[in-house]
């Protein structure tokens, strides 16, 4: 049991990574959003811009959700320790999906109370925050957060809290660390990109496309140096890796300690997660540049896209895998969370594994659906044309 | 020093996820009910053609859309708030409570997202077909995101299927079935699916009789008044039905929440359901001798039959809980709350024992320490309880909000037979009496649902999970500061888009659908 139990784990840290990594490339609607009056000179182009990414936001809010009740299920001590803890990085991050949630159905229509202008500042305020903050609390996955956990305190009855925050500041200290924010910059600006990618291949407008063609160069140059920065200082800097050898006598799991180059050796110790990583990264560059140098070409979101998710996995699975602590504490080491010290039972790890079965059900359905609609491109004429829109 | 959780963060914490589940509330059950009717008038036009009830069930799903965005944004919060707010809770019973969040978000939440884009952009990309399929795919979605949640919220109510793992410190599963099928979860799904369906069926009526007050929209009006009364009629009905299931569940094992319901302190054989009544506000403690009524009309041994399914059952009172003595209805001596605390104290101290002699690498102790723990971990929960009296839920809360359902749920049986059979006999556009009625039971209906709430929540207090976890061992470490500028943002942000929304709504219903005229 104990060989299954582990694999069950990591089988689903790989879950939840990719859940992650779906997020991170349907953050192109977020990325869309935040280039609203870049891209959309116009009423009519900014409305097929909205309508764009309005068919496609459910899918990044559900993913959200979905990557939240995963998580809460597989690895329920991180759901504790760094909700209940980092409480206003997490409340900014859901108060900025509210704000989307209801500003695309509002914004044009009759009786909003606030008016149009204000519901689409909302959508650009999510689009900026959402992947800069998403990317910055990612980001404490590599260089931790103020926490400490202490199981023994449930037995404290006047203060039997397990999970406590280290700062006052409850997560907010996560943005003051540069290598966090630089992820969340790096998020934000691959956001974009997806985003200019994604009008390309939606939109049949020719003033749009060619726009977001131009912006391109701009938001690669500012991603790769972010990108580029953050993954390089990933890869030199000590990692949280936990001995499977030793038990530390305070907390009695096993210790975890800093290792030097942690995530490069994570990397080649894991050969295939290497070759995910670099398979990723290519997508992402080829999508990007043939869709630069090639006027006519429009295919770019899915090589960009799938590199995006390809990329994203294979840093998570790195945060996680081989004996590292994805969740590592500043405040107190031995606090840092693990698999194997966060994760459910084997028995719900089991039983959740068999509904994930569904997953490929659930895959194939929204691209069916999602081709359906994406058949016929948006265009001037169906933004005058009397239907649903946004 | 001995630190000590703060009551009033508390307070702030359960007022948050009181306001925000307040909020959800008002958007989850149109959803769920108007999801079928649009459904049921789209199939309607796919067997028949008639462009009438494709245009009548656009009208709705544009209702349906604008009320849709705001209760998803109410439930990300709800979902995330268990981890910002009740960490405690999450890490004890999240084995348990994540699988069905998960699931939700797998099986259910995916559905509705990709077929809502289908049903609201699709009409002239995708077939009829597909696009009916897109429909209904939409609100099993919703019905499934809402079968999962409410699993997970009839668990809270009724721990079932886990055992308790003193090395982990957490309660873990051991038979998902017993946790998706317990009586407890089967009944709260109906029962609360079904209350959306009355809100669905009060909200097309009663708009529809608006239409017709304003003498406009007439055919559009009929035709959406004889679909939304008879799902109406038929939803409120089976509320009933599962409303008495749900009260003999809550009976058999939340009784002080049953004591509550009913303003019961002194219980007894033969006990009466209190039909109406006022409670005495000079009631001030459970053993004060002051009677709890000032006046109350009631239906002899009624509770005794709810609650046993025998007029001359024992029903134990608000006093009887506290002070124990009675016998149950399993044969036992009931224990005292006290000695329920003595005992939760016995589990919290064998835990911390067994810990400890682990970590020394005693095995007698260890073991010595685990079974006093499995013996009392039954009362597990009441080891954190100061006072016997903490163990009251606010009464007149309870007692008023269950009659306010009751008594609308009577009132929606009558009033949709009544709409039901006026409208088969097409005499429904010259009643104006019974269309005024129709558009004030519009905000009755959302009442009906708010207070069953209330019922469920508050009348568990102080429990997060009963008997096992109280809310203040429940609660996120965070200063109450926090928590408090939390509430008034989620506050004002979300009073500002209801607000929002109801215009929206308001100009979406005076513009009307787009041609309602066969």
């Amino acid at each position: 049991m104990e060989s299954t139990y582990i694999l069950l784990q990591h089988y689903w840290w790989f879950l939840v990574s990719l859940l992650g990594a779906l997020l991170v490339f349907l953050l192109f609607v977020q990325g869309g959003q935040s280039l609203l009056f870049t891209i959309g000179k116009n009423e009519i182009q900014q409305k097929m811009l909205l309508n764009s990414t309005g068919r496609k936001w459910e899918f990044t809010f559900t993913t959200l959700v979905t990557f939240g009740g995963a998580f809460f299920a597989s690895f329920p001590l991180f759901y504790s320790t760094s909700f209940g803890g980092a409480y206003w990085v997490w409340i900014l991050i859901l108060l900025c999906f509210v704000l989307q949630a209801v500003s695309y159905e509002y914004q044009a229509k009759k009786g909003n109370l606030l008016g149009k202008k204000t519901y689409q500042v909302f959508l650009i305020l999510n689009g900026v925050l959402a992947p800069v903050l998403i990317g910055t609390a990612v980001g404490t996955f590599y260089n931790g957060a103020e926490f400490y956990v202490d199981k023994a305190n449930l037995t404290q009855i006047g203060m039997p809290v397990i999970s406590s925050w280290a700062t006052p500041f409850h997560g907010l200290e996560a943005a003051f660390v540069p290598w966090n924010l630089l992820l969340g910059l790096a998020i934000f600006f691959l956001a974009r990109i997806l985003g200019l990618l994604y009008f390309i291949n939606n939109i049949a407008d020719e003033e749009i496309q060619k726009r977001s063609r131009k912006q391109l160069l701009v938001e690669t140059i500012l991603f790769l140096v972010f990108f580029l920065t953050f993954l390089v200082h990933l890869l030199l800097q000590k990692g949280f890796a936990v001995n499977p050898d030793v038990i530390d006598p305070t907390s009695g799991e096993k210790q975890v300690f800093l290792q030097p180059n942690k995530y490069l050796l994570n990397l080649i110790e894991m050969p295939p997660v290497l070759v995910t990583l670099l398979v990723g990264v290519v997508g992402v560059l080829f999508g990007i540049i043939k869709t630069y140098f090639s006027a006519n070409w429009n295919k770019g979101i899915w090589f960009a896209g799938t590199g995006t998710v390809f990329t994203v996995l294979a840093l998570l699975l790195c945060a996680g895998w081989n004996h590292t602590a994805y969740y590592p504490s500043l405040a107190d080491m031995q606090s840092s969370l693990t698999l194997e010290n966060s994760s459910s039972s084997f028995f719900t790890l089991k039983t959740m594994s068999y509904v994930s079965i569904l997953i490929p059900f659930v895959l194939a359905y929204i691209f069916y659906a999602w081709r359906a609609l994406d058949l016929r491109k948006i265009n001037r004429k169906e933004m005058t044309e009397n239907e649903h829109l946004y | 020093m001995i630190e000590n959780i703060d009551t009033s963060l508390i307070d702030w914490s359960r007022a948050q996820f009181a306001l925000t589940a307040i909020y959800h509330w008002l958007f989850v059950p149109l959803t769920l009910g108007l999801g079928i009717i649009q459904a049921i008038m789209e199939t309607i036009y796919y067997k028949t053609g008639k462009t009438f009830w494709k245009t009548t069930a656009q009208f709705w799903m544009k209702i349906f859309g604008i009320n849709f965005a705001i209760g998803v944004a109410t439930g990300l919060i709800l979902e995330f708030e268990f981890g910002t707010n009740w960490s405690n809770y999450s890490w004890f019973v999240g084995d348990i409570f994540g699988a069905p969040l998960a699931i939700e978000g797998v099986v259910a939440f995916f559905m509705e997202a990709t077929f809502i884009a289908v049903m609201f952009f699709g009409w002239n990309k995708v077939s009829k077909g597909f696009h009916l399929a897109s429909t209904w795919l939409t609100i099993v979605g919703a019905t499934l995101s809402a079968l999962w949640i409410l699993v997970a919220n009839a668990w809270m109510q009724y721990p079932a299927g886990m055992t308790f793992n003193p090395d982990s410190v957490r309660n873990e599963m051991s038979d998902f079935w017993a946790v998706a099928l317990s009586p407890v979860a089967i009944n709260k799904f109906f029962h609360t699916v079904l209350s959306g369906w009355i809100v669905g069926g009060a909200v097309v009526v009663g708009i529809s009789s608006w239409y017709l007050l304003k003498k406009r929209n007439t055919a559009f009006a009929l035709g959406s008044i004889k679909i939304g009364a008879l799902f109406g009629l038929t939803a409120s009905l089976l509320t009933l039905w599962t409303g008495d299931g749900s009260a003999y569940q809550v009976a058999q094992k939340q009784p002080m929440k049953l004591a509550a319901m009913e303003g019961l302190y002194e219980g007894g054989n033969g006990i009466g359901l209190v039909g109406v009544g006022v409670l005495n506000p000079a009631k001030n403690n459970y053993d004060d001798a002051v009677n709890p009524f000032l006046f109350k009309i009631e239906l002899p041994k009624m509770l005794s039959f709810f609650a046993e399914r025998d007029l001359n059952a024992y029903v134990p009172g608000i006093s009887n809980l506290i002070d124990g003595g009675y016998r149950t209805s399993g044969g036992e001596i009931a224990l005292s709350a006290q000695e329920k605390i003595e005992k939760g104290k016995l589990a919290i101290q064998a835990l911390a024992n067994y810990r400890q002699a682990r970590k020394d690498g005693n095995e007698t102790v260890a073991l010595e320490s685990r079974a006093t723990l499995d013996e009392n971990f039954a009362y597990f929960g009441y080891g954190y309880i100061k006072n016997p009296t903490d163990l009251i839920p606010p009464i007149g809360l309870t007692f008023y909000s269950f009659r306010v359902m009751v008594i609308l749920g009577g009132f929606f049986i009558l009033l949709f037979l009544v709409a039901t059979i006026v409208s088969y006999k097409n005499n429904f556009g010259n009643k104006r009496w019974l269309q005024w009625i129709c558009l004030w039971t519009i905000p009755l209906a959302y009442l009906a649902g708010q207070a069953g709430w209330v019922v469920a929540e508050v009348g568990r207090q102080p429990w997060a999970i009963q008997d096992i976890l109280p809310t203040s061992a429940a609660v996120s470490k965070l200063s109450t500061s926090s928590v408090q500028i939390t509430f008034f943002l989620f506050l004002i942000l979300f009073t500002i888009l209801l607000i929002a929304e109801l215009g929206i709504m308001v100009k979406t219903i005076k513009k009307g659908p787009a041609s309602s005229e066969e």
